[in-house]
């Protein structure tokens, strides 16, 4: 019992202490985190009104930025895939950052849904039992369930890894062996729950093409890989870990064939719509080249189609891919175009033009835009302190202490 | 008429920074929990069941205690009523698109009898305006929500009044996470306002525009409080759920089931309404009789509205 | 006004072929309606006319000028006449000859408009209030319909709704709350 006092002071202390560039990275992200509580309480007294989303176009910034998360968080399965199943040994001993990446995403997704409830501390109507879950009709109720299941496999696997390495001990296979393989299907599964969401709603032609599923897998593989990328890259610069080369280039020649999926499934999207020229085209001509002199996300969506391409090329071709400036700016390209494709130029279109054939441009307001930034920062805190308390475990120099251990000193 | 300037660039105003102070300020105050006796209805109200869940004790013990905060918020005395759905009854609803004039009288009048608010303005009807010859209904982009003409019917426009279309098969039903949402025996989909989390996935859903959320604390005159109320249909509403028609369940249901307030505002008589179970009703008339169509048929969603042509 | 719905049940009862329905004796379904909207002392029109000889030849009207100038019924093939009885100027005249009393003028409309006599009386063509499933008030074609000029006159629309982007967050006090553009419809 007083083990685990102790370990637990230890853990906390090696979350808090550290350099000034360690307090001024988190004094940073909480000068956002607090502009952003600032702001939601704000909309929490005066009522989503200080949002732009209005009847016209009900879901916006904060829907967007979930869709983009689930897909990040998605990802860890690229990684868990060749690790575990294929022991792809160079992989096999990032994969806890993947996986801990996946815990951070869920939980800021969680919490874009949460600034997003006209009623959040009616939360609990969703649980079943207590709630009234309208599971198995409702794909929402579908999207909690896999997420939240989502998020506490991720967080078994990964703590029950650092407890046992924590103490010196191997992990045992027997016991997280289940876990990972339900966890592949289970990170398929949270995106295309998140996928059917939209896809299941036949009031919105834009979302409902059978394409919408696997063209949210196919950019998901692209952007939460790349955003791991950079990150392996920053704990290879910060830490004692050596992240080898081999791995990284593994995984950014795997985002190229997902990149090459998803640009093809968007050309296919693509000519159906403009081929066949329905009254179902208006959401996509709206991206791309405005609607009824509408044209709001054209600036944004033309970029983004130019990036990923530009990403599939850098990755495909070696040279770049091997390249460190050319691997960033690739990463940055994906990460960017897709949260662009698969955020608001994936929500905003759903409604544009609505069911009624109004148009209603939705510009985020300032209020939503800080809301968001303070929930990426609370979650870039939140990856910060896991990375804290995982690196030191992963490389040996932090340790819990037991019975054992303390017998041997 | 100039269809350019209808549409403008619709972009919403930023909030400024002292009132983002101020708001901020509040909002702190408001988050503040409850602890006193005299906060007891709050926790009663945060811990109130389903309605569907709740039995005639528990309903009448939250009707008590509802009629208590809204005639401390109005100043005046409502009623709310439960009346359930008579058995042999399903709602039906007609409307003549050879008569409509787009006047908008049964918008207000709608607003009226159902407390929507009316600062943020909530409105349950949109009349849309149609060009006349080129396309039909399908060109719903083609049509206009916010003509404003000195005189209706406008030459050369056709007007379509659209609502909650009260679908047997309601997409908006099945997509809430929560049960807050469900269609009643007669026919009508009605929403527990104590029990959406406001989510608005039924919005995304509805594919007739039908649903509104409250974005704001909704906000009536006091004078124009409609005080005779039905739980699942038009007493007061709060801020951050979801509403809309309901065929006005606080008249249409009972023994003496009166019209809903939109079919006796209609100065030109479009309006029609009644049982569909009933061969003798002037819903059933239209339908074997007339050339009707429901909006949106080829979603399945099968309305319960009917628009027709009476010539 | 036209909320409280008309009682005269008693009438229907009498007349009445059918255990409580609105059918008379000669078939035809007598409903509830309120009585013609006369403008103020103009009927009982024999008040002046009685006594009048019947002048059937189509001329310009001195008294009834304002609805001579704005006749607008068919007005090539027909008259005053042709609708009001010469010999008993309270009733109004059927092709035929049958007197029809101004309570059940829609006979009168009836005879050109079957199609939507036939409606009217199925409560499709019209207005109606009261209850869906009881007493309910119809109106006569006159009620809506200018008998000498019956196209249905525009009508100012209300206010449009306010676009998403006006729709903000408002200080407000509860005096300033915006009103209804309709008051009371009970």
């Amino acid at each position: 019992m007083v083990y685990i006092f102790k370990n637990f002071f230890i853990t906390w202390k090696q979350i808090l202490k550290g350099d000034k560039w360690y307090y001024a990275w988190l004094g940073f992200l909480s000068i956002f985190i607090v502009l952003g509580i600032a702001a939601y309480v704000q909309q929490v007294n005066r009522g989503m009104i200080e949002t732009a989303m209005r009847d016209q176009v009900s879901w916006g910034f904060y829907i967007s930025n979930f869709t983009f998360l689930v897909g990040v968080a998605a990802a860890a399965v690229y990684l868990v895939v060749p690790a575990y199943v294929y022991n792809f040994k160079p992989i096999k001993e990032i994969v806890l950052f993947g996986e801990l990446l996946a815990v951070t995403a869920i939980i800021m997704c969680i919490l874009f849904i949460l600034v997003d409830m006209g009623r959040p501390e009616r939360v609990w109507h969703l649980l079943p039992i207590v709630g009234a879950m309208n599971f198995p009709r409702s794909l929402l109720a579908w999207d909690v369930i896999v997420l939240n299941g989502y998020l506490a496999i991720n967080l078994i696997i990964s703590f029950y890894v650092l407890y046992r390495t924590a103490h010196d001990k191997e992990y045992n296979m027997q016991i997280i062996k289940p876990l990972i393989i339900i966890s592949i299907p289970w990170a398929i599964s949270i995106h295309t729950v998140t996928a059917f969401l939209y896809n299941g709603l036949p009031s919105r032609p834009f979302w409902n093409a059978a394409v919408l599923a696997p063209r949210f897998i196919a950019s998901a593989l692209c952007s939460g890989p790349a955003l791991m990328l950079i990150i392996f890259q920053i704990i290879r610069k910060v830490s004692r870990i050596d992240i080898d080369n081999r791995a990284i280039h593994k995984i950014g020649e795997l985002i190229a064939y997902a990149m090459g999926v998803n640009l093809f499934l968007f050309a296919a999207e693509f000519f159906k719509e403009f081929y066949s020229g329905s009254v179902h085209l208006a959401p996509m001509k709206y991206l791309y080249f405005g609607l009824h002199g509408h044209a709001n996300l054209v600036p944004w969506m033309w970029p983004a189609l130019l990036f990923n391409i530009t990403a599939f090329f850098l990755f495909l071709l070696p040279k770049t891919r091997e390249h460190p400036f050319g691997l960033n700016l690739a990463c940055i390209l994906v990460i960017t175009g897709v949260y662009i494709e698969k955020g608001m130029g994936l929500i905003v279109p759903g409604f544009i033009p609505g069911t009624l054939g109004e148009i209603y441009e939705y510009t985020p307001t300032m209020l939503e835009k800080v809301i968001t930034v303070g929930i990426w920062a609370g979650g870039a805190m939140i990856y910060t302190f896991l990375l804290k308390f995982a690196m030191p475990i992963h490389t040996g120099e932090l340790r819990f202490v037991s019975e054992a251990s303390e017998k041997t000193e | 008429m100039e269809m350019n300037n209808k549409r403008k660039n619709c972009r919403p105003r930023k909030i400024s920074r002292r009132g983002f102070i101020q708001g901020t300020a509040l909002g702190l105050a408001s988050l503040a929990i409850p602890v006193g006796s005299a906060d007891a209805s709050v926790w009663e109200a945060f811990f109130q069941k389903h309605f569907r869940e709740m039995n005639d004790d528990e309903k009448k013990a939250v009707i008590k205690r509802m009629e208590k905060e809204y005639s401390e918020r109005y100043g005046r005395d409502l009623t709310i009523k439960t009346t359930n759905a008579e058995p042999g009854v399903l709602f039906g609803y007609g409307l003549d698109l050879s008569r409509c004039i787009g006047c908008r009288r049964c918008v207000y009048a709608c607003v009226r009898e159902n407390n929507q608010s009316r600062d943020p303005q909530i409105h349950w009807i949109s009349v849309l305006e149609f060009e006349k010859g080129e396309k039909w209904i399908n060109d719903l982009e083609g049509s206009d929500k916010y003509y404003n003409p000195d005189e209706v019917p406008e030459d050369g426009f056709f007007y379509m009044p659209v609502q909650c279309q009260q679908c047997e098969n309601p997409p908006c039903v099945r997509a809430c996470p929560t049960q807050a949402t469900w269609k009643e025996p007669d026919g009508i989909v009605v929403i527990d306002y104590n029990w959406c989390i406001g989510c608005r996935y039924c919005m995304a859903a509805c594919p007739y525009g039908a649903r509104r959320f409250n974005w704001g604390h909704p906000r009536i005159a006091r004078s124009e409080l409609n005080t005779e109320t039905h739980y699942l249909g038009n007493r007061p509403r709060s801020v951050g759920v979801v509403e809309k028609c309901t065929f006005c369940i606080q008249r249409t249901r009972g023994e003496n089931g009166r019209y809903p307030a939109c079919v006796e505002i209609c100065p030109v008589g479009a309006r029609k309404f009644g049982n569909l179970l009933d061969p003798d009703s002037e819903i059933r008339y239209i339908i074997e009789n007339k050339r009707v169509f429901r909006l949106k048929e080829d979603l399945n969603t099968f309305p319960k509205f009917y628009y027709f042509f009476a010539t | 006004m036209y909320m409280r719905p008309i009682l005269i049940l008693a009438f229907l009862v009498v007349t009445g072929g059918f255990f409580g329905s609105a059918i008379a004796d000669d078939g035809i379904p007598r409903f509830f309606v309120p009585p013609p909207p006369f403008s103020e002392g103009i009927f009982p029109c024999s008040q002046c006319h009685e006594g009048m000889p019947a002048n059937h030849e189509r001329r310009e009207l001195s008294f009834h000028s304002e609805i001579d100038e704005s006749f607008n019924h068919a007005k090539e093939q027909r008259w005053c006449l042709d609708c009001h009885n010469a010999n008993d100027r309270d009733k109004l005249r059927s092709v035929s000859g049958q007197l029809i009393t101004f309570e059940e003028s829609y006979f009168l409309c009836g005879q050109c408009h079957g199609t939507i006599f036939r409606d009217w009386k199925a409560g499709v063509h019209g207005k109606r209030t009261g209850e869906w499933n009881g007493k309910r008030t119809y109106r006569l074609c006159v009620h809506c319909h200018n008998p000498h000029s019956p196209r249905f006159k525009p009508l100012k629309p209300l206010p449009p709704p306010l676009k998403p982007n006006e729709i903000q967050h408002r200080k407000l006090n509860d005096d300033e709350i915006p009103l209804n553009p309709i008051g009371d419809i009970r």
